[in-house]
C-alpha cells in the first residue's frame, strides 16, 4: 500500500496543498471560490463536491484517455464531467437542501470551474489513472483548503460566528453596551477578492521562489 | 419597455458578472494583460451571450421545465420534469453554438476571427456563459426578449469590466509594488477595490422611477389601516 504513495504519487497528492495550489498558484476556478465563502459551511460542501467531481473525472477521463479522438475531446469532457456534477447536484438536494439553496447556481457552474477542465487537460490525459485520481483528490483539497481559509475569516468578521455559532460574545456589540461592530463590508463580493490577494501575499512571501518577474 | 430597460442596466451595472458574482474571473485574469486582446475577448462574450441565453430560455421553457412538453405531447405530458437534465443540456447548447459561432464567423468575417481566433473555442467552459443560462433559469424571465436583453447586459458588464482591468494592469507595470503582490496578487485587491466602486450602483432600481401612483397607494395604506383599526376598537367597545 505504501508504495502507492512513494515518489512522485505522493507529490502528486501533496504539491497542489501549496507549492501548486490551483486557486492561488495556478488562478483555476476562482469564479466559485469567491462566491460560496460567505459562510464556512457552504464552502466546506462546495469543497468536498469539487473534490469528488475532480478525482471522478480524473479517473475515467484518464481511462477513456487513449479513445477520444483529440478534435471532440472538450465536448467528451464536458459531458463526462456534467454528468458527474447533475449526480452530485442531486446528493445535495436529497441529503443537505438547506446548503443547495444557499449554493444555488454554483453548483451547476462546477461543470465550468477550470480547476476540473484544467487539471483533465494537463494531467489525466497523459497520465494513468491511480496517479490522476491523486492529482484530483490533492487539487480538490488545495482548492477547499482556500475557500476554508478565506470563508473562516469572512464569517467571523463579517458575521461573528463560526459554522452558524455566535463566537463573539454579545455583550461586546454596541446594541448590548460593548464597544464591537459587525464589519459588513466583509460579507460583500469585493472582500472576498482583497482576501485571497492578501493570501497570494502571505504565501508568496514565504515561498520566495513564486514571486512573478 | 421600462422593464426591459431595467433589466438591462441592473445586468450591466448591479448584477454585474465578475463584481458581483466572479463569474468568467479565470479568463478575466488570465487575459487582461492588454487593453486590445481583452477587448476581442469581451466582444466575443457578448456575441455567445446574446445567442446561448435566448436559446436556453426557449429549450428551458419549451422542454425542460415541469410539464413544458405539453405543446408537444399533449396532457399526459404534464408531470413530465426534465428539469434534472438542465446542466448537461445548456454546456451542450453552449459547446455547439461556440463550435457554429466560431465557424460563421471564420466563413463570413476572416478578419474577426482572426482576431477571435484563439478564444473562441475558450468561450465553451467560460463560467459567465454558463453562469448567465443558470441565473436565467433560477430568476425565470417572463419573456424571450428579457432573457435576451439579460444575455446581452450581462456580456457587455463583462466586457466592461474586462477592458476597465486590463487598461489598470497596462499603467501597474510602472508602479512599484511589493515583490510577492507583483503579477495576480495585486490583480486581486484591484478588482476587489473596482468592485467595492461598483456597490454604489447597488441602489438603482429603474422600475421605481416611472409610475406615481404606487406611492400615493402605500401612503393611503397606513390611514385605512387606521380607519380599519379605530373600526375594530369601536366594535370591542360597543
Amino acid at each position: 500500500m505504501s508504495a502507492l504513495f512513494k515518489g512522485k504519487n505522493g507529490e502528486f497528492l501533496l504539491g497542489p496543498l501549496s507549492k501548486n495550489n490551483p486557486v492561488i498558484i495556478q488562478v483555476l476556478g476562482i469564479c466559485s471560490a469567491l462566491a460560496v465563502t460567505a459562510k464556512l459551511e457552504p464552502a466546506i460542501v462546495m469543497g468536498l463536491s469539487v473534490t469528488a467531481v475532480t478525482a471522478f473525472s480524473n479517473v475515467i477521463l484518464s481511462l477513456l484517455r487513449n479513445t477520444i479522438p483529440t478534435r471532440i475531446r472538450i465536448i467528451v469532457q464536458l459531458v463526462v464531467v456534467a454528468a458527474l456534477v447533475i449526480i452530485v447536484d442531486q446528493i445535495l438536494k436529497a441529503y443537505a437542501y438547506e446548503v443547495s439553496k444557499q449554493l444555488s447556481v454554483y453548483v451547476g457552474l462546477i461543470i465550468t470551474n477550470c480547476i476540473i477542465m484544467g487539471r483533465i487537460e494537463a494531467f489525466a490525459l497523459a497520465n494513468k489513472p491511480w496517479p490522476s485520481l491523486l492529482d484530483g483528490i490533492g487539487n480538490g483539497i488545495g482548492y477547499g483548503m482556500i475557500l476554508v481559509i478565506v470563508a473562516f475569516f469572512r464569517e467571523l468578521l463579517g458575521s461573528g460566528s463560526l459554522f452558524g455559532c455566535r463566537v463573539i460574545p454579545d455583550s461586546w456589540y454596541i446594541a448590548n453596551g460593548g464597544c464591537y461592530s459587525n464589519n459588513g463590508l466583509l460579507i460583500m463580493p469585493a472582500m472576498a477578492l482583497i482576501l485571497v490577494g492578501l493570501i497570494i501575499w502571505v504565501h508568496r512571501s514565504k515561498n520566495k521562489d513564486l514571486i512573478e518577474k | 419597455m421600462e422593464n426591459l430597460l431595467n433589466i438591462f442596466v441592473r445586468s450591466i451595472f448591479i448584477d454585474n458578472m465578475i463584481f458581483a458574482y466572479f463569474l468568467g474571473m479565470c479568463s478575466y485574469l488570465a487575459v487582461s494583460k492588454t487593453v486590445k486582446t481583452s477587448f476581442g475577448l469581451g466582444i466575443a462574450v457578448v456575441f455567445v451571450l446574446l445567442i446561448t441565453v435566448p436559446v436556453n430560455y426557449l429549450l428551458d421553457n419549451y422542454v425542460l421545465k415541469a410539464g413544458a412538453l405539453q405543446w408537444l405531447l399533449g396532457n399526459e405530458a404534464a408531470d413530465i420534469d426534465l428539469s434534472f437534465l438542465s446542466f448537461i443540456m445548456f454546456i451542450a447548447i453552449i459547446a455547439a453554438i461556440v463550435q457554429l459561432v466560431e465557424m460563421i464567423v471564420e466563413k463570413f468575417a476572416p478578419a474577426l476571427y482572426n482576431q477571435l481566433g484563439i478564444f473562441l473555442p475558450l468561450i465553451a467552459v467560460n463560467c459567465a456563459i454558463m453562469g448567465a443560462s443558470l441565473f436565467m433559469q433560477q430568476r425565470d424571465y417572463a419573456s424571450v426578449w428579457e432573457a435576451t436583453t439579460f444575455g446581452l447586459g450581462s456580456g457587455i458588464g463583462w466586457m466592461l469590466a474586462i477592458v476597465c482591468i486590463a487598461a489598470i494592469r497596462e499603467k501597474l507595470k510602472y508602479s512599484d509594488i511589493p515583490a510577492p503582490l507583483r503579477g495576480i496578487g495585486i490583480t486581486f485587491i484591484v478588482t476587489g477595490l473596482m468592485a467595492i466602486s461598483f456597490m454604489s450602483f447597488l441602489g438603482i432600481d429603474l422600475g421605481k422611477l416611472k409610475p406615481q401612483a404606487p406611492r400615493t397607494e402605500t401612503a393611503a395604506q397606513p390611514v385605512s389601516g387606521t380607519v380599519q383599526a379605530n373600526a375594530d376598537f369601536e366594535t370591542v367597545n360597543q
